[in-house]
Parts: C-alpha cells; structure tokens; sequence
C-alpha cells in the first residue's frame, strides 16, 4: 500500500512537471496549431521572472512578505511570459499562419534571441523593458473609445510608448541601483530557493511527500481548472473554440479572429511562465532551462492528442507513472520473484537514461497504432 | 511570404551576430623583442560557457603575470605573450574545427582548451594528425594518452581513488553501502567502473548505480532508488555536471536525504564555482575531492587566489579546475625557454620533467603528460568552501586506470620510444 502511494505519488509529480510545461503548448500548439519552439524559453522567462521577484522581495520594504514571493511569482511570471508572447504573436507569428514550416524556423530563432538575451542583458534593465512593453502595449487599449477613434489617437498610442519607455527605464536603474545582483549580465546559472513553509516534506499515511512536488502538484491542477473554466464557461473561451474549429465562419459571424488569435497565444505563453515557476523549484535557472523541456512538452501534446486539454492532461499523468514504473524497477518490488529473464529485463531498464529510451520506444509504437494520438479531434474540419 | 523570408533572413543573421564572438587580445607591447601567438579555446556561448569562461580568465590572468615579468625568453631574445581567443560554443565538432583554424591558419605554437571529455575526443585527431599540441586542464575519466596532448588535471587515481577510500573507512558513514549517481556520459561511467572494482577490492558493496540523461533534471525515481537501496543512509558517490547537481541537491534534501539522517555525498565535479551556484545550505556537511581547494593555507595559494579576485571581481572564486589552466600556462613557459624554442617536438621533450610550485603545492610533468598532484578530501562548509579534512603526499598519475578492468597492468611513456602510448607492464 505505501509502495503503490509512493509510487503514485511519484508519477503524477513528475507528470505535473510535464503538464504545467505542456499545457501552454497544447493550447497554442493544439488549438492555434503554431509550432512555437519558444516555448521553452519562455518558460524560462517565467523562471527568471521568479529570481527576479526573489531578490526584490528580500529588499527591506518587502522583506516581511517574503514567504509569499513565490505566489506573487506565479501571477508576475503569467504576465511577464504572456507579454512576451503576445508580442511574439503581434510581430511575428500573425504573419506566418497557415506555414508551419516558416513558424518552426522563425520562433526557433525568437528562442536563440531569448537565450542570448538574458545571458548579455543585466536582469534589472530586463525587467525594465517587459514593464515598458507591458504598458506600451496595454495603455492604448485603456483610453476611453472616444479618444481611440479620433485621428490624433496615433499621437496618444505614440505617446504612450514615450511614457512606456522612459517608466522602463526608470523600473530598470532603480532596480539596479537596489539590486546589486541584477546589475550586471552574466550567463551563469542562477538558484531560485523555495521559501522555508516549502521546503521539507509532510506526512501523509505514513509517507512522506516533498512540499516543492505538492506545491507543484497544486499549481498544475489550479492552472488546468482555470483554462478549463475559462475555456468553456467564459465568452472569450467560446469565441477561441469557435475560431479553433472554423476560422472563416467565425470571422463571418462577426468574431475579431485577430483578437482571439491574441488572447489564445497570450495565454497558451502565460502559462509557460507559469511552468517556469514550477521548473525554478526543483532545479537551477539558466538560459538554457527550457530546451529541456521542449521535447517532452511536445510528445506529451501529440501522444495526448493536438487540440485535447484532457488527453494532454492524461498522456502526462501516463508518461509520469510510466517512467517512475520503468526509471524506479517498481514492477520489481511489486513481484519479487519473478522469472529470471524477464526481471533482468526490468533491471537493464530500470535506469533514469534507458527508461527514457523505453518511454519513447513506447510511444513510437503507440503512434504507429493510433496516429492522432489518444483523443484525436473528430469533425469535418478536421477531415479537410 | 515575402515578409516572412525577410524576417528569416532578419533572424539568421542576428543569431550568426550571437554566436560568433571570437576575438583577439593582448596589448600594445612595451620593450619586448617580439611577440608569440597562442591560442585558447573554451566555450564561450551554450551551456558549458559559465564553466569554461573562467578558465578562460585564469588563462588570461597567466599569460599577463608572464608578460608583466619579462614575457617568454627564448634563445636571448624575449617574447610578449599574445592570445586568439576562439568559442567552442559548447559543440563538439566546432572544437575540432576552432582547432585546425588556430593551428593553420594563425600558426600558433600552442592551444590550451577544452573542458569536456567530448570536446577532447572532438579535437584528438586534429592534433594527432597535425603534431600540434593541445593542453587540456580537467579533471578527467584518462583511460587515455597522446603524445599531442598534455593534461594538467587528475586522473581518477589522483581524485576519487584517494575520496572512495576515504568515504569507506573514515567518513562518518565508513563501512556503510554506495549508490553511484552520474550524468550519462563517458566521465561518469568511466569513472564508476573503477570505483565498483575498488569498493570491491575493500570489502564494501555497491546497491546501486543509476545515470541521468545530460539536460534531464527529473531525479524522482532516482531518489525513490536511493531511498530503496540504502533505508538507514549509506555512502553516495556523485558524478553529475553542471545544472544537474541543482536538482539532485535540492530534491534530495526535500526528500529527506541529508547528512543529519545518515547520507553522505561524495562529489567529484563541484568545486567552489559550483557551491556558490548551489547555494551552500543544499550541500554543506557532504564532500569534495580535489587537488585544488580555495581554503589551502598556503603563500601560493593565497596569492593565486588574491591576484584573481584583483583581475577579475572581489566575488570571484577559484577553484580546481582554474589552478590547472593557470599551472599549464606557466609550464609551456618554462618548457618553452627549456627547449630554446617555440617548435613542439623540442618543447615536448623539454616539457617532461618539468617541476613548477603550484598554488596546491609542487608539481611535475610525468613521461606520461600528466602531472603528479597532491590529492585533498574536504568537507563543504556553510561559507561555501572546502574544511580540508584529508591531504595526501603527491601521488603519481595513471593514464590507464589500474583499477579498471580493460586498461589494468598498462601504463604509458612518451619518453622511450619502445614504450609509447600503451605497453604492458
């Protein structure tokens, strides 16, 4: 019994570390169908985002609510890590839909910039700009109507960035003058650590669990029933599957495709930040954190079927017990005397390297069998 | 469709602007004669860039002290040293290539660089097949011997024989059982072959051993093993790189795998640089083996130390692997102005034999091309250093592991030609 706990335990946290990561993906990956390579940098942006937010909350103003840096985190990193990504959609990908070759290439690109950029830029002057981009972006769209349709509004959209610039500026010197930490770029590795209620383990039914996988756990779940919600009970949520299943009809019945084009890729990028968070407490932050998630996020996405939230939900929870089956030789320990070539077998697998390597043998085949993967979207659309 | 070729074309050429970074160095020349050329190659982009620029620095450091004593003499005439800085950008094969353009195309006499196993194997060839020379200052898995690489850092007899010994008898778990924990490469592996036939050899026993694929930080169902294997705590011997040892450090202690409850680690790639990265609290009361530790209380070793933090930053550290680069420098000096000459054979035979005082302590070159090292076991204190618990005598280094099963009874001599790279004992 505490063996299969432990166990189960084990699988479905390393399968929210897998589904925090993918679920951003299958949203901009399976509804909007744009290969974003970027995504696992801007999981990183949302990694830096909680350094970031670390640091500031042990200055002396904010030092007495830094056991809560790490929730305030998760809402800054979704921002942070959004902005970006709308952005990244505004710039680039709107101009490359319906090539996914095209997309492939230029957000692998966009994710080479990323890296070079938090290796070369200081962190404070960083931040300085995603808040100039922030209010660049979302200013504008603040003015009341009657300015937004007058033909000065240009002069206030310029004007705004005018503001938006010098703000980051500002953002930027003040946290570097406080900070010494983020003052200077460097391509080093940084640590994020865990306030002190999370850190240890609590028992449950005689076993003990570590705080940082359930707080990971907890994150995970909070943010799939958030977009599950909001994807099927809010009015944006129904205009982005309207749009995900017909766009010309939708664009027909008066939907602003564009719009919703920039909420779905806004929140699909948010969501990686929020990830970043969840990555920041069990390893290190770097430039190069989220190229380790990338494959996976992506297997998870096709293995769980494009366009499915609950089948990326269940192809991770799958992949998370899988590997902690083969990784850990669990069958071993559930049959202890088993016949010989079959328990040598589970010993030549039960390594964290070949149980990878069985992981995707098996998913491989898998797909051989069903190719759309587990919950593959029906209709005609689909079939055009 | 135009737009988008545009900006792809935008994007190619701002990430050939990121990546290529090589650049020249030195200064003008005061009342030198003349001036030589050597070339450094690290990676100084992807993900070995954090580790290897530091080498770089310390070669630079080396190479200015040099300058700033008088330059290399050789046959009365004195040279300013000058460098070509090339990046390896963490890629193997951009190694070999980086090499054969310092060697034909800037003609330079001598290449210090590399970091990884990979990167040495990468770039083997180039300088076997060119008779260049290549000094390499890791800490390394040997098993190897070129007569066109000389390497400054420990084989596995001078780091982690001396730490699994230790570990065995006169750690606090002494006598308890090992978990090997790796990165999957070949250090790792290499290095935990002989440690299994050296637990065996002292009557201990090895419950497991497992590999993390490089870039992987999932270490659950490693831990669920460890926990398996050795229930009441035991001896963990770990060969992880980089970034992996974050999460391992991290999730162990989460999980309850900490000195206080009876687990001790042994760690064979964290030097201070590391600890730092780290964060002292995860691994303080675990162990380092070294030949280098910051905390030696020597005059040289207080020096090397000082003159980097004055170089380089106040919150700088050095550590082993940067007392290996600044020792190879100085040595190709002193081989250089042996030999009256910058050409590799005379340097190469004037190398061996060659003692300098190193900031761990004396060292000299062997017939094998490696160098004989003083070994220390330290303990990682909440400072983030090493309390230095062990120093043994300088130990002789083994290109071919006398423990390891396929290279046992061999050994390697460039000095006698019937001898060479591998001949039995």
């Amino acid at each position: 019994m505490e063996l299969l706990l432990d166990s189960l335990f084990n699988g479905v946290a390393i399968g929210s570390v897998l589904l925090v990561a993918a679920l951003g993906l299958a949203i901009v990956f399976g509804l909007m169908g744009v290969i974003n390579l970027a995504h696992g940098e801007l999981m990183m942006l949302g990694a830096y985002t909680t350094y970031v937010t670390q640091l500031i909350f042990k200055l002396p103003i904010l030092k007495p609510f830094y056991n809560s840096y790490i929730i305030v985190s998760i809402f800054l990193a979704f921002i942070v890590s959004g902005v970006v990504g709308i952005l990244l959609e505004k710039t680039i990908i709107r101009k490359l839909y319906g090539s996914p070759l095209e997309t492939l290439l230029a957000t692998w690109g966009v994710s080479l910039i990323l890296q070079q950029f938090v290796r070369s830029v200081p962190l404070a002057y960083g931040t300085g700009l995603i808040i100039s981009l922030l209010i660049g972006l979302f200013l504008p769209t603040s003015f009341p109507s009657k300015i937004k349709e007058s033909i000065n509004f240009k002069y206030f959209k310029f004007s705004s960035w005018i503001f938006a610039a010098l703000t980051g500026v500002l953002t930027g010197s003040v946290i570097s003058s406080s900070v010494s930490k983020l003052s200077r770029a460097s391509a080093r590795n940084v640590d994020v650590t865990a306030p002190s209620w999370m850190r240890g383990q609590v028992e449950i039914i005689g076993t003990a669990f570590p705080k940082t996988r359930l707080m990971i756990i907890v994150i995970t779940l909070i943010s799939v029933i958030a977009i599950t919600l909001f994807l099927n009970q809010s009015a944006w949520g129904m205009r982005i599957r309207a749009v995900t299943q017909n766009r010309q009809m939708s664009d027909c019945l008066g939907i602003s495709t564009e719009k919703v084009d920039i909420i779905t890729f806004g929140i699909g990028s948010g969501l990686a930040g929020v990830a970043g968070v969840a990555v920041s407490l069990l390893g290190s932050v770097g430039p190069n954190v989220g190229g380790n998630y990338i494959v996976g996020c992506f297997m998870v996405v096709v293995l769980g079927g494009v366009g499915n939230l609950l089948g990326t939900v269940l192809a991770s929870f799958g992949i998370g017990i899988m590997t902690d089956l083969i990784g850990a030789g669990r069958l071993l320990s559930i049959w202890p005397d088993m016949p010989l070539p079959l328990s040598n077998t589970i010993n030549f697998f039960a390594t964290t390297s070949m149980a990878r390597v069985m992981i995707f043998a098996l998913i491989v085949i898998f797909l051989q069998f069903k190719p759309t993967g587990l919950f593959p979207q029906k209709g005609r659309m689909v079939e055009n | 469709m135009r737009i988008s070729r545009r900006i792809l074309a935008g994007l190619a050429t701002a990430s050939l602007a990121v990546t290529a970074t090589s650049c020249g160095g030195g200064g003008t020349s005061g009342s030198f004669d003349d001036t030589v050329t050597v070339g450094i190659l690290h990676s100084l982009s992807g993900t070995m860039a954090i580790s290897e620029s530091t080498l770089v620095d310390t070669e630079k450091m080396a190479i200015e002290e040099i300058n700033a004593a008088g330059g290399v003499v050789v046959g009365g005439k004195s040279y300013k040293i000058e460098y070509i800085v090339e990046d390896g950008a963490s890629d193997w094969p951009t190694f070999a290539e980086k090499s054969k353009k310092l060697i034909d195309q800037d003609g330079v006499p001598v290449v210090f660089g590399g970091w990884t196993s990979a990167s040495r194997k990468a770039m083997l060839p180039v300088y076997e097949s060119k008779d260049a020379f290549l000094y390499y200052p890791i800490q390394y898995e040997a098993q190897e011997c070129s007569n066109n690489i000389f390497y400054t850092g420990a084989t596995p007899n001078q780091q982690s024989e001396p730490a699994t010994d230790f570990m065995y008898k006169r750690s606090p778990a002494a006598g308890g059982d090992f978990f090997l924990v790796g990165s999957d490469y070949v250090f790792p592996r290499t290095s935990n072959t002989i440690t299994k036939a050296q637990v065996k050899q002292l009557g201990g026993k090895v419950v497991g051993e497992d590999y993390l694929p490089l870039g992987n930080t999932e270490v659950a169902p490693i831990i669920s093993k460890i926990k398996k294997a050795l229930p009441e705590g035991g001896i963990i011997i770990n060969t992880l790189n980089g970034d992996q040892n974050v999460a391992f450090f991290k999730q162990i202690q989460d999980a309850g795998i900490t000195p206080s409850s009876g687990y001790y680690v042994m760690n064979y790639s964290i030097a201070e640089e590391e600890i730092s990265t780290i964060g002292p609290e995860f691994l303080e009361g675990h162990y380092g083996a070294w030949n280098y530790m910051m905390s030696i209380d020597t005059p040289a070793s207080k020096k090397f130390a000082k003159s980097f933090k004055k170089r380089w930053g106040a919150d700088r550290v050095v550590a082993d692997p940067q007392e290996s680069a600044y020792n190879m420098v100085y040595l190709w000096k002193q081989a250089v102005e042996d030999a009256g000459t910058f050409d590799d054979n005379a340097v190469r035979e004037a190398l061996v034999g060659q003692k300098f005082d190193a900031p761990q302590g004396p060292v000299e070159v062997m017939p094998n091309h490696h160098l004989s090292q003083t070994v220390r076991i330290g303990e990682i204190n909440a400072e983030g250093g090493f309390t230095i618990l062990e120093e043994t005598g300088v130990v002789l280094p083994q290109a071919w592991n006398q423990k390891h099963p396929s290279s046992k009874g061999f050994a390697c001599d460039w000095t006698d030609p019937s001898k060479g790279e591998k001949y039995k004992l």
